[in-house]
């Protein structure tokens, strides 16, 4: 109420002011709108352009094929069923197993680096240091220590678990390497959000006599919804878009098992220059992630 | 140096930058200079230039401990060459492949550069590259002056497009120490299937796993290939027409190396580089591998090792073996002096290429190849005997895409998930439809 008289009040006192008032925040916001245009948006659209074409970018002839890259991707006698939906399976098993310990996991580590004790910086750093590092970094370190032959971690366990490349192990490694790599990372937003919760309700809690568990109950969990929204929804788009982990630690092994969706429509794209399969392979990928992410908000606003 | 190979063929590194530059590129441009920038220039002198001072841009992906050796002559030629200022610029293959055709097709194209023999026909189909048969005939350049194999593998659609520069085969490293432990003689090494199979059952006795059979495309991929042909096979037809790998003797080659598993020679789930890991801490015997781990292995302290020959297992010798390749690019305006003069730095480089033979190559020029200097690198020697029976793919566009499928077989077989027949005859329908798209899409 008090700003709308403000404006009213600055509106009968300048125009010129109003009319740069109104357009102060598209103002602030141009520079990054060019950027989305340019790099997001256009690409983008330019890419459904390419996914109808059998589209490679050097070649003079880039026939329209309507959508035929489409129904290449549903029809089990084409060259790329096979693999595109084998990497489709890949990118999901890793996501559905990948996205509870992403969340779950930081959050307990984010609720003890939340109580007072010594060292807590220290190990508040500690949590989030592997995330600072390089994916390649990342995973020829953790390629040689789960080497199913000379590795240190088999090793250690007295096993010969093949780790790197045999299923479900592999999915094991690359979950737990993820885990331990990106971890930090959420827990450090679920520790802001935390610390955002007002001590009042906490206070409340306790005159209610709520003990531990029900102070995390009601209390932490509902203060941290928009946070866990965020969390979770970020989650399963770096999850569904996991590149690295696969093409260093795994390789695809064994027989592209584990080789993820990116990977291979990169492989299609850019190594094969057939950029109209891949174009059609990334919007199907984009319409599973939009369909997933959907029910994803409708789920975290379904219980508010 | 085995890591830039292995990430060449996926070149996807830098892959949203090659679509970005794609959407600013706008494609049209280096196509039309085609024409006009052959044929012309053959009446440049072929091994002098005295034309007005140029400077080419010469890229690569010599990351590894060869970049120096490229630099150093690099900096020698612009030493002796007033008039022509070559600089180079090293990327990783990966990056290297996806972005000079983003960067030829933007018209920023470096001059010339180097490419994989695999490499030459595809960029030949999507116009990056130059048709360089006049350089050839300028610089005197014939079959003779290399080997067969070699010089035909820069042909495509009957038009050359690329001079060799070297050609680094596999060999078989051998850990000497390792050896002597288990009674074998390490100054004579198994030279066929015989005799290597008594080795590994030798090796076998005293604890060792001889021969770690990888099942990835370095050098797992290149091991199978090499068999193949030793049983008198073929990858694909020999215009790429079908895969034949497929046939009895793929089926041959894989179960062979499948044995080495089943036979206790090797362990199972070898996993990345572990095979040439464990040739060097002495775990395994042998190590299938390529010329470029000379330098490597001369690195590590107290490693009695060699190298020979790889033993003949089939019925004939053959050995896989890639090829570094000189290509010029195509440029919006053709300039006569550079390629002029870039013919001048072609013919220099091969004709010294005895300083690359060190960074742990063969060098494809004969004349080099057979001298007493090349002869006095020892190793080199060893693995650059084989030179007269290397095999090369299909010079067709696109046959990487094609023997990408190979890997995933040989990955799936020699991880037991599959029967070798099974897992090849799969592969065989794939590629099959992979060679056929091909066709339609670069023309047959």
């Amino acid at each position: 109420m008090v700003t709308l008289t403000a404006t009213k009040a600055a509106r009968s006192r300048a125009g010129t002011l109003t009319w740069s008032g109104r357009a102060t925040p598209y103002l602030f916001m141009a520079p990054y709108l060019v950027l989305f245009c340019v790099f997001v948006l256009a690409p983008a659209v330019f890419g459904l352009w390419v996914s109808l074409h059998d589209w490679d970018y050097l070649l003079e002839g880039k026939p329209f094929v309507g959508l035929d890259n489409y129904s290449a991707l549903f029809d089990p006698s084409s060259a790329v069923y096979d693999d595109f939906w084998v990497s489709m399976r890949a990118t999901g098993i890793f996501t559905l197993f990948s996205v509870p310990f992403l969340v779950v996991l930081p959050l307990g580590v984010a609720l003890m680096l939340n109580r007072p004790f010594r060292g807590r910086t220290f190990f508040r750093g500690l949590f989030f240091a592997p995330y600072v590092l390089g994916v390649a970094v990342v995973c020829l370190m953790w390629r040689l220590l789960l080497d199913p032959n000379l590795g240190l971690i088999d090793w250690l366990l007295g096993t010969d678990i093949a780790w790197t490349t045999a299923v479900p192990w592999a999915w094991v490694a690359l979950v737990g390497v993820t885990v331990w790599w990106t971890l930090g990372f959420n827990g450090v937003i679920y520790l802001a959000g935390m610390q955002d919760i007002p001590r009042e309700l906490y206070d409340a809690a306790k005159v209610d006599g709520a003990g531990r568990w029900a102070e995390f109950r009601h209390v932490t969990l509902p203060g941290l919804r928009p946070v866990a929204l965020f969390v979770v929804t970020t989650t399963i788009l770096a999850s569904a878009n996991m590149f690295g982990q696969s093409y260093l630690l795994t390789q695809g092994a064994p027989g592209g098992e584990t080789r993820t969706a990116i990977v291979y429509i990169l492989d299609v794209g850019l190594s094969q220059y057939k950029m109209g399969s891949a174009s059609a392979m990334s919007y199907v990928l984009t319409l599973a992630l939009i369909v997933v992410s959907v029910l994803n908000f409708r789920l975290f606003r379904g219980r508010s | 140096m085995s890591l830039d190979s292995l990430t060449r063929r996926r070149a996807l590194g830098l892959g949203l930058g090659a679509l970005v530059l794609t959407g600013c590129g706008g494609g049209g441009g280096p196509r039309q200079a085609a024409q006009q920038q052959t044929g012309a220039q053959a009446t440049a002198a072929p091994t002098t230039y005295t034309g007005p001072a140029v400077s080419l841009a010469f890229w690569n992906g010599f990351t590894g401990g060869d970049g120096p050796f490229m630099k150093r002559l690099v900096e020698q030629f612009n030493g002796e060459h007033p008039n022509i200022k070559v600089t180079m610029n090293v990327y990783q293959w990966a990056d290297y492949y996806a972005k000079v055709p983003a960067a030829v097709s933007a018209g920023q194209g470096p001059d010339l550069g180097i490419m994989h023999v695999d490499s030459v026909a595809t960029n030949a189909a999507r116009q990056v590259v130059l048709p360089l048969d006049d350089v050839a005939k300028a610089l005197n350049l014939t079959e003779a002056d290399f080997s067969p194999p070699v010089w035909q593998a820069g042909v495509y659609k009957g038009a050359r497009y690329s001079i060799p520069l070297d050609v680094h085969p596999l060999g078989m490293f051998y850990n000497k120490a390792v050896m002597k432990k288990a009674g074998l003689d390490p100054e004579n090494p198994p030279k066929n299937g015989e005799e290597y199979l008594a080795a590994l059952e030798e090796l076998k006795k005293a604890g060792i796993q001889g021969h770690w059979a990888t099942p990835f495309p370095f050098t797992g991929s290149m091991q199978f290939g090499t068999l193949l042909h030793q049983y008198g096979g073929r990858l694909f037809a020999e215009d790429a027409s079908v895969s034949r790998f497929a046939e009895d003797p793929g089926v041959q080659a894989l179960t062979w190396l499948v044995d080495l598993v089943n036979k206790g020679y090797s362990p199972k789930n070898v996993g990345q580089d572990a095979d040439f890991i464990a040739l060097q801490n002495g775990k395994a015997a042998f190590n299938w591998n390529g010329i470029w781990s000379i330098n490597t292995l001369r690195e590590v302290e107290n490693l009695e090792w060699g190298v020979a020959p790889l033993p003949q297992i089939g019925t004939q010798p053959s050995a896989w073996a890639g090829s570094h390749q000189f290509v010029v690019f195509k440029q919006r305006t053709p300039d006569q002096n550079k390629l002029a003069a870039a013919k001048v730095f072609i013919n220099w480089i091969s004709g010294h290429s005895i300083e690359w033979a060190k960074a742990g190559q063969v060098p494809a020029r004969k004349t080099i190849r057979e001298s007493a200097e090349f002869k006095a690198l020892k190793e080199q020697a060893a693995i650059g005997s084989q030179i007269d029976y290397l095999y090369f793919l299909p010079s067709v566009a696109g046959i990487g895409d094609a023997s990408a499928v190979v890997d995933q077989a040989v990955n799936a077989a020699i991880l037991m998930k599959k029967s070798p027949k099974d897992a090849l005859t799969e592969a065989a329908a794939k590629a099959d439809k992979v060679l056929e798209q091909n066709r339609k899409k670069y023309g047959a």
